[in-house]
């Protein structure tokens, strides 16, 4: 997807190793899905069923006797449900970032990752739909929320950022899916035309739409490609901008802030990043993809770690000194509470994790080790959890009256409709990395060394200059 | 039905290419002999492809632009009937109407009819599904979603000679050539 072959800056290495060729790459990433899966996927798969079976508990248990299992209160109302939702649609936002953002601004090592970011994506998204489908209440009557015709005569409110919301993370679902299959369908032609098993051959067969590589198909496919991109980059911004709305429109003192849509967003790409660099250390140990997915990409993949981290550390210091510039005590009040008050220790749990841990990429030794940045990548998402946890809570737990304080305390329920939920994730995850192709291939050989046409122009007067400069690029390649 | 009952008729030239560079020479030649018909089957997209076999630009983002459209459309009236005439709302002092708090929707919606426009438009304009074809007769065509590149020319095309398009074919130096057939009933 590359408009001329990859020019390499002073200093700058090869992102594959030499021995990558087209071949090799279908060859590598393929038969993850056509070999017996390695005991490490089993382990993996296994202990995400697990908890899945507890998700399904937990679910059902809080179905049948109402969200009152859960240990929100008055005041407050919005807790680990909320907190949760917020956390895994924020993970969700580094897939479309990588596939969308990182194809407009051409930057080639995308193509190892995006794929697996975008089922990340999709599967985050998933998880965040399940606790403001439960927090409604009375899930059999979710479809109030929609526009829909109904015998009250009744349509919902416009106004509102929680339908605001519902608009957004659909849209977002339904625009990374699409996004994620139109990807997913030449690597599905190759799948159909390497095996020999007739039900796969079927299976990927049908996947694939009778893709056959055409050039009058890649043109559109292409222009598809590129417009999806152009479409999910505003898309992705919008969504974190939304969900920040449902605070910032608040009259909260510590919700009710201008910052908050960058802010989140930046914490949102904080996150997810990190969980693409978790996921992606795991599986490319399980499955052997380390020529693949290289220590450079992982590199790469930590500065952005470094840029956000150091965002989101700004938004948090830019929070409180508005917070005393505003003159307001109640506003003064929370801030002061969230760093000295009863949830001190969650307030200084994600300072320690967002903003501290990740400086510790200056180094390049420390960005280039596998087990310090899978340290740093769990401490993130624990991190940003906090930070969900330390807005929603400790803004509620004391707003205006004394009299109306309160503290928050989750039950085993929110404890099992949290872990359950990194169950349904990562039985999702497994099941995509042993099935489908988990490396974007046709992305990764077009930016291939050597794998696009060294003559752009042939007519007959070019012909000579373009000569040389195809020999030129030929050098700087080899 | 045995073998020698089968009656089989050609429906077009493979030829097989092992690099980027080849293929996209024996295109332009294919081009410049002037035939319609034809088509170059490759593992990723080729840049200079389209130039190279004298295609124009996608429509597709006409389609995107319509839909697109259609998407804002749809939300403002939508939510100026709904919250505006039928059923008015009042919210923080706003008028029902209030046009700041449709811009939210207005911008969803916008996107998500564009996506449907450019996923379904792509895969219409490019007739796909499309689970039979010729191509696949070939038992060497499935190296195209590998690492091989092809060039096929049908029979349908007026320009089509089953000498001239062979021998057009061989200059172009591919790694292999077949006259792909398909089985009569």
């Amino acid at each position: 997807m590359s408009a001329e072959g990859p020019i390499l800056e002073i200093g700058e290495t090869r992102l594959l190793p030499a021995h990558v060729t087209a071949a090799y790459v279908s060859e590598e990433v393929s038969r993850v899905t056509e070999k017996p899966a390695p005991v490490g996927w089993w382990l993996v798969f296994g202990v995400a069923l697990m908890f899945l079976g507890v998700l399904g508990v937990s679910v059902g248990y809080l179905f049948w006797n109402g969200i009152g299992s859960w240990g929100n209160n008055s005041p407050t109302a919005w807790a680990w449900d909320i907190t949760n939702f917020v956390w895994w649609i924020g993970i969700g936002h580094a897939g479309t970032l990588i596939s969308a953002v990182l194809f407009l601004f051409r930057q080639k090592w995308r193509t190892s990752v995006n794929r697996f970011a975008e089922a990340m994506t999709i599967f985050a998204v998933i998880c965040a739909l399940l606790y403001p489908t439960i927090h409604v209440g009375r899930v059999w009557v979710l479809f109030w929320a929609l526009p829909l015709p109904n015998q009250m005569s009744m349509w919902p409110n416009f106004k509102s950022p929680l339908l605001w919301d519902v608009f957004a993370v659909s849209t977002y679902f339904t625009v990374s899916l699409l996004f994620w299959y139109v990807g997913l369908v030449p690597d599905f032609a190759t799948l159909r035309d390497r095996t020999k098993v007739a039900i796969r051959k079927r299976v990927y067969g049908a996947l694939a739409l009778g893709w056959r590589g055409s050039n009058r198909h890649w043109r559109n496919y292409e222009r598809a490609y590129l417009i999806l991109a152009a479409l999910s980059t505003p898309l992705v911004l919008s969504v974190h901008s939304v969900v920040s709305f449902d605070f910032a429109t608040s009259v909260m003192p510590g919700w009710h802030t201008t910052i908050f849509p960058p802010y989140f967003v930046a914490g949102a790409v904080f996150s997810g990043f990190a969980m693409v660099s978790t996921l992606m250390i795991i599986s490319r140990q399980v499955f052997g993809l380390k020529e693949l997915m290289t220590m450079k990409h992982l590199e790469l993949m930590n500065k952005i770690m470094l840029v956000t981290g150091s965002l989101v550390g700004y938004a948090y210091s830019m929070e409180f000194f508005i917070a005393w510039y505003s003159g307001n005590e109640y506003e003064r009040y929370v801030f002061i509470n969230r760093a000295t008050g009863p949830y001190w220790w969650a307030y200084w749990t994600m300072v320690t994790c967002n903003v501290i841990s990740p400086q510790l990429f200056w180094s390049k030794r420390l960005r280039t080790s596998i087990p310090v940045m899978f340290a740093i990548t769990i401490l993130i998402n624990i991190g940003m959890w906090f930070e969900r946890f330390v807005i929603i809570v400790t803004s509620l737990h004391r707003d205006y009256l004394p009299s109306s304080w309160g503290m928050f305390s989750p039950t085993l329920i929110d404890i099992g409709c949290f872990t359950g939920s990194l169950g349904l994730f990562f039985t999702l995850f497994s099941l995509f990395i042993r099935w489908f192709p988990m490396i974007a291939m046709f992305e990764v050989k077009g930016a291939l060394p050597g794998a696009q046409p060294t003559h752009h122009v042939h007519d007959e007067e070019h012909a000579e200059a373009t000569g040389a400069l195809a020999v030129q690029s030929q050098g700087g390649v080899t | 039905m045995n073998d020698t009952a089968i009656k089989k008729r050609p429906v077009l030239y493979l030829a097989e290419f092992d690099s980027p560079d080849a293929v996209i020479h024996a295109a332009e030649s294919v081009r410049d002999a002037g035939y319609q018909k034809w088509d170059v089957h490759t593992p990723y997209p080729l840049h200079g492809m389209d130039k190279a076999m004298g295609l124009g630009d996608s429509g597709l983002g006409w389609i995107v632009l319509l839909c697109g459209l259609t998407g804002v459309t749809a939300a403002v009236t939508m939510i100026q009937w709904m919250n505006g005439y039928d059923y008015p709302l009042v919210i923080g002092g706003k008028p029902p109407d209030a046009f700041a708090s449709m811009v939210p929707i207005m911008f969803e919606l916008t996107v998500l009819l564009s996506s449907f426009g450019a996923v379904f438009g792509m895969f219409a304009l490019n007739e796909l599904p499309k689970h039979h074809h010729p191509v696949f007769f070939s038992d060497r065509f499935e190296a195209f979603s590998n690492d091989k590149f092809f060039i096929s020319i049908e029979v349908e095309d007026k320009k089509f000679d089953e000498h001239k398009t062979k021998a057009l074919l061989e200059s172009a130096h591919p790694t292999f050539i077949e006259l792909v057939e398909e089985e009569i009933a």
